[in-house]
């Protein structure tokens, strides 16, 4: 298993594993949305938590199909399905190491480019730590979408379809966690559900992806 | 015959159009597309068994 | 003789045949008597005018949206423990039509909400569910259209029903509790709809029996198109066999 992870990082830092591009469209979106919205400090601070959360949420989308397409077109998807290892097990391993290559480094990015939305000075610590509780469901949930797809050429139209609905719960709690602790307010509630969301959906949802890759891989 | 819809007659008729087409399009796919794929195996079906 | 004799196609379609017509026509029947009692000889609510009317449309609707998920849902589960085509072709067939219904409801509440609300659309919950509940329809479809073979498409779409089943409850109470809403609870089957009193609180018998009527109606409808849909999916399905075969031969 930890062969497993450690081969799916360093083949993620190489070239051309997409290391890093999610990091850069996250800064990208977050320097488009005052382009869009207007400049005014004001309203940046109120919407810098949602405009964060959807950002981290796109980068996060956006890296989904390589989580499995790689393995697949090489053939190792097969070898890994016939390996000693539960199939639960192959896809836990693939959502963590796409949490680490991607999630982390949303997580650790997101307060500096809060500076660039001007995010209320209470903020940057519940948007830390609401995206650092969140970005682990958005991989798990992301993986399930990626084994749906996994055998499709154009997959990743579909996948979008797919996952952003099942996104909607960590993004409401995650988004709530922020913008609660931006404002000053009392976080617990949405931090104890995106809590509940992310333990949940690690726990009970590696067997629905595993099962839905076993199907893909009849 | 037609009742006094009053203020809100415009409300009320259009959301019954909407409906009304939106069911009848529905209706009108799936019948369509029943009896496409309906002739479509006989016509399948009869030719395998000229062909033995 | 139990209920898994339907599984099979060919006695699915010929039932299918015989009851289609005889659906067809209650459906037809509860449908105009419904609407044209609502719609003609219902009176004015004095709050909302005749706006009271669409009710007639949003309320079975928006029930056939949800009940058409949950009746996929069945279907599903039905397919992944005793793998019965029939059922997961059932499943498929049901999704435009829950697809179509949640448009419905979500139409003519935003056409109602216009003048009562003075908005179109309003973030509100139940607004909110249903249309993350369309966008799951879409997936689905979508996943189903985008498959080729058939056994895989059904295996995968239905686990997808079941995951999505539990992430849009989620959803539904993350979005309560996001958004506390405009719209008003449901007030059709509160205590006493039934028994007959009149309440402030619930839909007035005046409005109620053609509701349910109309609401009868849309069930009729629904299984009306189930079934013509199945059938047909079962006969595009067999076309395809025959089709493989010939090309195998």
């Amino acid at each position: 298993m930890i062969a497993l992870l450690t081969r799916d990082l360093r083949l993620a830092v190489r070239a051309g594993g997409g290391f890093g591009l999610g990091l850069a469209f996250f800064l990208i979106v977050t320097v488009l949305v005052p382009f869009g919205v207007g400049p005014q400090t004001g309203l940046l601070t109120r919407i810098a938590p949602g405009i964060l959360w959807i950002g981290a949420l796109l980068a996060c989308l956006l890296s989904l199909d390589r989580i499995f397409a790689l393995d697949w077109e090489d053939g190792s998807l097969d070898l890994l399905a016939t390996a000693p290892l539960p199939m639960e097990g192959i896809v836990s391993v693939k959502a963590l190491a796409h949490w680490i290559t991607t999630g982390l480094p949303l997580v650790l990015a997101a307060p500096a480019l809060g500076v660039l939305l001007n995010l209320a000075g209470p903020g940057y610590l519940w948007l830390f730590v609401s995206l650092a509780l969140g970005t682990p469901a958005l991989s798990v949930i992301g993986t399930f979408g990626a084994a749906l797809t996994v055998g499709l050429k154009r997959g990743g139209l579909l996948m979008s379809l797919l996952v952003l609905p099942l996104y909607v719960p960590t993004l409401i709690f995650g988004a709530e966690v922020a913008r609660r602790g931006a404002e000053g307010l009392a976080v617990q509630t949405p931090l104890l559900m995106l809590a509940g969301i992310s333990f949940g959906v690690a726990a009970l949802l590696p067997f629905a992806s595993a099962a839905v890759l076993r199907i893909n891989l009849r | 015959m037609m009742p006094e819809l009053g203020k809100y007659a415009g409300t009320v008729l259009s959301s019954y159009a909407v409906s009304l087409v939106l069911i009848v399009l529905l209706i009108v796919v799936s019948v369509l597309r029943s009896r496409r794929i309906k002739a479509e195996l006989q016509r399948i079906e009869e030719r395998q068994k000229k062909n033995g | 003789m139990s209920i898994w004799e339907y599984a099979n196609p060919v006695k699915f379609i010929r039932t299918a045949d015989v009851l289609l017509p005889w659906v067809t026509v209650a459906a037809v029947i509860c449908l105009v008597t419904g609407l044209v009692w609502g719609f003609f000889f219902t009176p004015e609510d004095f709050r909302q005018g005749s706006t009271v009317k669409i009710i007639y449309l949003h309320v079975p609707a928006a029930m056939m949206a949800i009940n058409a998920w949950l009746m996929m849902l069945i279907a599903s589960l039905i397919w992944i423990v005793r793998r019965h085509h029939v059922s997961a072709l059932a499943a498929r067939a049901a999704a435009p039509i829950g697809a179509t219904m949640t448009v419905i409801g979500l139409v003519t509440g935003a056409i109602w909400g216009q003048p009562m609300w003075g908005t179109w659309w309003a973030w509100d919950p139940r607004l909110t569910v249903f249309l993350i509940l369309f966008l799951f329809y879409l997936g689905y479809m979508a996943l189903w259209e985008a498959i080729e073979d058939d056994d895989t498409a059904a295996d995968l779409t239905s686990i997808l029903c079941l995951v999505g089943s539990v992430f849009a409850l989620l959803s539904r109470y993350a979005v309560q509790f996001w958004n506390q809403g405009l719209h008003q609870g449901s007030s059709v089957l509160r205590a006493g709809a039934v028994t007959g009193v009149d309440t402030t609180e619930k839909v007035s018998n005046v409005y109620f029996m053609p509701l349910l009527v109309s609401g009868i109606g849309f069930v009729l409808l629904f299984l009306a198109l189930v079934l013509l849909r199945t059938q047909t999916e079962i006969r595009a399905r067999r076309s395809r066999a025959l089709l493989a075969r010939e090309r195998s031969a």
